[in-house]
């Protein structure tokens, strides 16, 4: 792992700079991300030094994840439906506790975005193109420091910008720090309660009477 | 946009608010959780302060780390004796109900919800766990989470959501003999792609789909997150009503008229619009078997392997990877390959007909020398069912291992693992790299029945020889 404590993300989220992993493969799964051995925990604390476990066994010290050069990075550049799979947490929180703060590739396995966006970790896209571009302007380039920023949608080199996309909304969320839904949903109690009170099955199909006892 | 269809309405009826980013904050009817996917949630709950806001509409068991060997509390493994442990103590803490060990109801969590009667038509389930799809079987509209959003499920009951578009996939004809839902599903994520539900909830119908029965129906809904799909739903019909009718939680007698009148109008009206509708002809599927890495890379039992420089460009980089792990051939069949492991199981076919269907094959059989064959009932309700029956008698005396009900070889989170590069034949639903618990161990996913009949010969088989095979021998019978 790069830092012994990784920098999890806080509030609003407007840039994240650093060095970047070039990770090649279609449809890597969230079991090739974190191997479900290492699930077998209550916390989440061990996980980082664990990520991509099988993989980098199996490439001896070869895998994006040991090569020294990219010890320290914090952009993780992907291909296609990356995090397919299992709706494991663990995968984004190793890839978080190894250091990454930002996954940019050509598109994401649904449950995996949302588990990123919980956690603070955006994900961009863009095309298979801009993403070979990308990923061979890293490999070519050891250690060159990279600028993602969020509202603009852009990553900028010192050579080169390449325009990203993210979902609208995630990138609202992002950018003003509620991807911290927790409050927020909580907030709207009172809406809750009143969603509850009109489904039926909430209260075993009874009588409409004995449903303003609920909750 | 979609409009008009069961999902449509369902999620219209649980919309709770607009938030700030766009999507919706939906309501959760039925909260499922279970070992893995739990403690971290329960700790950031406890971290805030918040409590468990409807502990009624949460319900609790343990399947992916328990032995099916010995179920001995404690357990050997000391982790999973403590992830147990904590379960039991956030279940007792915020008063939510646990299906444990010795319970009578305990097994993995999408074959217990569907046999107690909680999961019903309407209602919107989440799990911290992919295959929550299963659920959708009922008319629900189940979707699987991650840990903080079971963290937000736990204390508000709602989740933040974006709605999913909605692809018809319509089926018509009929099954053939021999041939089950899982080969239907495999062909599903064949034609479609491991990716090519993202975005959609997949509504399953059609005349091939009213005929299946429930536990059919829920091999099909659970692996449509296999095609990227996050939800997979099937109209509720009187198969369903069926079913659920005397389940322990189902509507009682006295309300059931009104639950089934809700039920009804929450259907896909006839002229509902989706986003997208493919069709299939369930008469020409043939029986299905994973060769590589990812759900999609099936083939039909009779057909060769694929040549790579013959795909598309994009499946083509993923075809040599699976080449070179599974250690097969371009061109060369799948049939005759031998297996090493045989498991029937798990929450996509570990239910009462699924081991129906193997036991036939198995009936009257040996396992071929040399291969492990082991039976895991998918829940405690299961194992009692099919001892009732003396399932167990068949297969043990088949030389098939009769275990205790837990998620067992789908998954390395217990002691059933593949070892080194073994190669099993699975009634699972994932065959990906390292899945199995050995990080060069082979998966090669089909139907129980075709597990069964690999175990028998000890290769790829197609089922359907001998189920012809039992033919001809009751005709000779006969005759004689
Ligand atoms: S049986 Fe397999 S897929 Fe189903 S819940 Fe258990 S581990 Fe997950």
């Amino acid at each position: 792992m790069n830092n012994p404590i990784p920098n999890f993300p806080k509030g609003a989220i407007s840039e994240i700079i650093g060095t970047a992993i070039s990770l090649r493969g279609n449809d890597i799964d969230t079991d090739r991300i974190i191997p479900a051995r290492f699930l077998k925990c209550v916390n989440f604390d061990a996980l980082g030094s664990q990520v991509f476990d099988d993989d980098r066994k199996e490439l001896n010290g070869l895998h994006p994840f040991d090569l020294k050069e990219n010890q320290n990075a914090s952009i993780l550049v992907v291909n296609g439906n990356f995090g397919c799979g299992s709706s494991r947490e663990h995968a984004p929180q190793a890839l978080m506790r190894w250091g990454i703060n930002a996954v940019i590739g050509q598109s994401f396995a649904e449950i995996f975005f949302g588990n990123c966006l919980a956690l603070g970790i955006p994900c961009f896209t863009t095309s298979k193109q801009e993403i070979e571009e990308i990923q061979k302007s890293i490999e070519s380039n050891t250690g060159i420091e990279l600028l993602l920023n969020l509202k603009n949608q852009t990553l900028k080199s010192k050579k080169s910008t390449w325009q990203l996309e993210i979902d609208p909304g995630a990138k609202q969320m992002l950018t003003s720090g509620q991807w911290d839904a927790t409050n927020q949903l909580i907030s709207n109690s009172n809406s809750i309660d009143q969603i509850a009170k009109k489904l039926p099955y909430i209260n075993g199909f009874k009588s409409k009477d004995s449903l303003n006892d609920l909750t | 946009m979609s409009s008009g269809t069961l999902f449509d309405k369902v999620w219209e009826l649980h919309k709770v608010a607009k938030l700030p980013g766009g999507s919706t904050q939906l309501f959760v009817g039925l909260h499922l959780i279970h070992e893995v996917t739990s403690p971290q949630a329960f700790a950031a709950l406890e971290e805030k302060s918040f409590p468990v806001r409807c502990p009624d509409q949460t319900i609790a068991t343990v399947d992916h780390i328990v032995p099916t060997t010995n179920q001995e509390r404690p357990f050997e493994d000391p982790l999973a004796e403590e992830m147990l442990s904590t379960l039991e103590r956030n279940c007792k803490k915020h008063g939510i109900k646990l299906h444990g060990i010795g319970s009578g109801s305990q097994g993995i969590v999408h074959v217990i919800a569907p046999e107690l009667g909680l999961t019903q038509p309407g209602m919107t389930v989440a799990c911290g766990d992919s295959h929550t799809s299963t659920h959708g079987a009922f008319g629900a509209i189940a979707f699987g989470i991650g840990t903080s959003q079971v963290r937000d499920v736990l204390a508000s009951q709602t989740l933040a959501m974006n709605k999913l578009k909605v692809r018809q996939i319509w089926i018509d004809g009929e099954l053939n003999e021999g041939v089950y839902s899982k080969d239907l599903i495999l062909h599903v994520i064949r034609e479609l792609g491991v990716k090519g539900g993202v975005g959609y909830a997949y509504e399953f119908a059609g005349p091939a789909i009213e005929k299946l029965s429930m536990e059919e129906r829920m091999t099909i809904c659970n692996m449509a997150i296999e095609g990227g799909a996050r939800c997979g739903y099937i109209n509720p019909d009187q198969t369903t009503f069926e079913y659920l009718k005397g389940k322990a939680k189902a509507p009682s007698e006295e309300s059931w008229q009104q639950a089934l009148n809700w039920w009804k109008g929450l259907v896909s009206s006839p002229d509902s619009i989706f986003d997208d509708v493919v069709k299939f002809d369930a008469s020409k599927i043939p029986p299905t078997v994973t060769w590589g890495i990812t759900p999609g890379q099936g083939i039909g039992i009779n057909e060769s392997l694929p040549i790579p420089e013959s795909l598309e460009p994009s499946e083509r980089q993923i075809a040599e990877e699976a080449y070179r792990y599974m250690g097969l051939k371009p061109g060369s069949g799948i049939e005759g390959v031998s297996v090493d492991v045989c498991f029937i199981g798990s929450c996509t076919n570990g239910r009462l007909s699924d081991l129906h269907a193997a036991a036939k094959i198995a009936q009257g059989r040996k396992v071929a020398q040399g291969v492990k064959a082991f039976v895991v009932p998918g829940s405690e309700q299961v194992a009692r069912e099919a001892e009732q029956e003396g399932l167990d008698k068949v297969f043990r005396g088949a030389g098939f291992e009769w275990r205790e009900p837990g998620c067992s070889m789908c998954l390395a989170m217990n002691p059933d693992r593949l070892e080194g590069r073994q190669i099993s034949a699975s009634s699972s639903n994932r065959n990906f790299k390292g899945r199995q618990g050995s990080s060069s161990g082979r998966t090669l996913l089909m139907s129980p029945a075709m597990v069964a009949a690999a175990a028998i010969t000890g290769q790829v088989t197609d089922v359907r020889s001998l189920i012809k095979q039992e033919k001809e021998s009751t005709e000779k019978l006969k005759n004689e």
